[in-house]
């Protein structure tokens, strides 16, 4: 594999009613997720609701599970609240997770597909924040897309890469503990305060660094890992393990969003083809992933096992390096052009990380928020303290498009966008076409009356005249795609058709 | 919107972003022109961002509490 493989985007929002900061955020997470659904979709589909049967949050990469008395109740993630949980006709699932609302993107195979669908995210919850206004008796919401309010409090992006069973797990650790500590120089997106309270003055690459306290772990809610093991692949265990990558901010710039799915994915490739020779074995991960955080003259030098010291920039330069010759030596000039594109990119990115910084101010969220915190510092002679620098730092994240400044350096040409409005439109209310979330949203689409519960591998429908619900499984990330079923779907007028086809021809 | 007395706007100091003495005279004017265009690229940025800034930043600031999610 390449820079393609099955992937998607977990967003936690940041949700505030101006005025009322100690509002319920469960309750004004859920007439998010009902308002967004109602006006879609009328009731009947908001109602549709989210399976859990095939739910395991408590299985542990390393082998075991944790029983359900023993883990905090954050953990129990299958539990049913009764909270807004719907799945969206792009076969995104967008609910209240942790009293915040919640968009999961569909499966999608490419990183440029990964920013389409995760920038449809953003235009659904900036549509979300518009309904919420027009519904008489509610208060205005706001939404962010960052990940701390710099008092003690952070939510996640959390990135997911399928990959293979048989990759061992304790490769896995030792060699994306670098890459995750290092690539925050790429995929930071840029935070005022340091600590988790913020409360040192400055400013740091990562929104997220501060709230890391342990190296490999299961938990999401405390007591961070950097190494992830939730083991709940929603496909075939036996072949896959889904690696649930929780270290990522939520970035706004395409490019950042582009470079972290795409280098993360070569890095996986790898690892997959037993092909990364690198002792890079860090002496203190935690405290080196803090640290590279907190410098932005990326001088800091990082201290390996073996004695060795590099800055992040080496070090993703050395996984850089790597990445460009495995893609040379399997594949040579058959390479795919979004494969050359990353690298091409992640290596340029990383050469004027090295030489000339800030003129990465149009291509990197923690670049584009430097040189704009830095351009007030020296217009108004403000210090880090300063509750306007503050305020540009939360407010580059606000969704709406004309208060959200990152939407706004976007918009006048500062920010490089490599998707067009019309992708990220059309992905707001259609799935990618190559995985199984297109069955799963044309499923919706058509059939909207007829589909009771849906999850990442089923598909639950409730034909008229039929005692019980019928159950397709959709285990298989790859199947379900629009050549796979497109033809199928096309025959079937209505639900009961469907259904009737899917039980006389086994699939 | 800016709260602060204008006069401190034009206070920006550019020596320690001076080139260097040992680069190439050609080198360092590009550098400088470069510099340059970004300033005023920036300068256009912050204008059109403290149009849309929250009025009262440090209120905004404090009111902003999240809980906390995975």
């Amino acid at each position: 594999m390449t820079v393609h493989r099955v992937m998607g985007i977990e967003t936690e929002y940041g949700i505030s009613v101006p005025g009322h900061p100690h509002v319920n955020s469960m309750l004004t997470s859920s007439q998010i997720v009902n308002a967004y659904a109602n006006s879609m979709y009328g009731s009947r589909r908001g109602k549709t609701r989210w399976d859990y049967d095939e739910e395991t949050p408590l299985r542990d990469a390393r082998g075991f599970d944790l029983t359900r008395a023993e883990a905090d109740p954050a953990q129990l993630t299958d539990e049913d609240t009764g909270l807004a949980n719907v799945i969206l006709t792009n076969g995104a699932r967008l609910y209240v997770d942790h009293a915040h609302p919640e968009y999961s993107s569909p499966e999608i195979t490419n990183p440029r597909d990964a920013v389409i669908w995760d920038k449809a995210g953003e235009r659904i919850m900036a549509r979300a924040v518009e309904f919420v206004r027009q519904i008489p008796g509610l208060q205005p919401v706001n939404l962010y897309k960052n990940n701390t309010d710099n008092k003690g409090a952070s939510y996640g992006t959390h990135e997911n890469y399928l990959m293979s069973r048989s990759t061992p797990f304790s490769e896995i650790v030792r060699h994306l503990t670098p890459f995750f500590v290092s690539r925050a120089v790429v995929t930071g997106s840029g935070r005022v305060g340091l600590g988790q309270n913020g409360r040192k003055h400055g400013f740091q690459l990562t929104q997220r660094a501060d709230f890391f306290e342990t190296e490999v772990g299961l938990e999401t809610t405390l007591k961070r890992p950097i190494i992830n093991t939730r083991d709940e692949p929603h496909a075939d265990a036996e072949k896959y393990r889904r690696l649930h990558v929780i270290v990522g901010d939520a970035n706004l710039a395409e490019v950042s969003t582009y470079l972290k799915m795409g280098t993360t994915s070569l890095v996986l490739a790898m690892l997959e083809a037993g092909a990364l020779n690198l002792d890079l074995v860090l002496e203190n991960p935690v405290k080196e992933m803090h640290q590279v955080s907190h410098d932005y003259t990326l001088k800091h030098l990082i201290e390996l096992g073996s004695g060795r010291r590099l800055t992040a920039v080496q070090m993703q330069l050395e996984f850089a390096e790597q990445a460009r010759k495995f893609v040379e030596d399997r594949w040579g000039a058959d390479v795919d052009a979004q494969t050359l594109d990353v690298l091409t990119r992640w290596e340029s990115v990383l050469g004027r990380l090295e030489s000339e910084p800030m003129s990465l101010a149009r291509e990197l969220d923690w670049v584009a928020k430097l040189s704009i915190l830095q351009g007030y510092r020296e217009r108004d002679t403000l210090d880090w303290d300063d509750p306007r620098l503050h305020l540009v730092d939360l407010q580059y994240s606000d969704v709406r498009p004309d208060k959200g400044i990152a939407q706004r350096l976007q918009a006048r040409g500062s920010l490089e966008r490599i998707t067009t409005d019309e992708e990220v439109i059309q992905a707001m209310t259609s799935p990618p076409t190559d995985t199984r979330a297109w069955f799963r949203g044309e499923c919706l689409r058509r059939y909207p009356d007829h589909v009771a519960a849906a999850s990442w591998d089923s598909v639950i429908f409730d034909i008229p005249g039929n005692d019980t619900l019928q159950r397709v499984p959709t285990m298989e990330p790859l199947k379900g795609s629009r050549d796979h079923v497109g033809a199928l779907l096309d025959r079937s007028a209505t639900a009961a058709e469907l259904l009737a086809a899917l039980n006389s021809s086994p699939r | 919107m800016p709260t602060r007395d204008t006069s401190e706007q034009h206070s920006r100091s550019r020596s320690s972003e001076a080139p260097h003495v040992e680069e190439t005279a050609a080198a360092s004017s590009d550098l400088a022109e470069r510099k340059e265009a970004l300033d005023a690229d920036i300068d256009a940025i912050l204008g059109d961002i403290d149009e849309v800034l929250e009025i009262n930043a440090e209120e905004f600031v404090r009111g902003f509490v999240q809980k906390g999610g995975q």
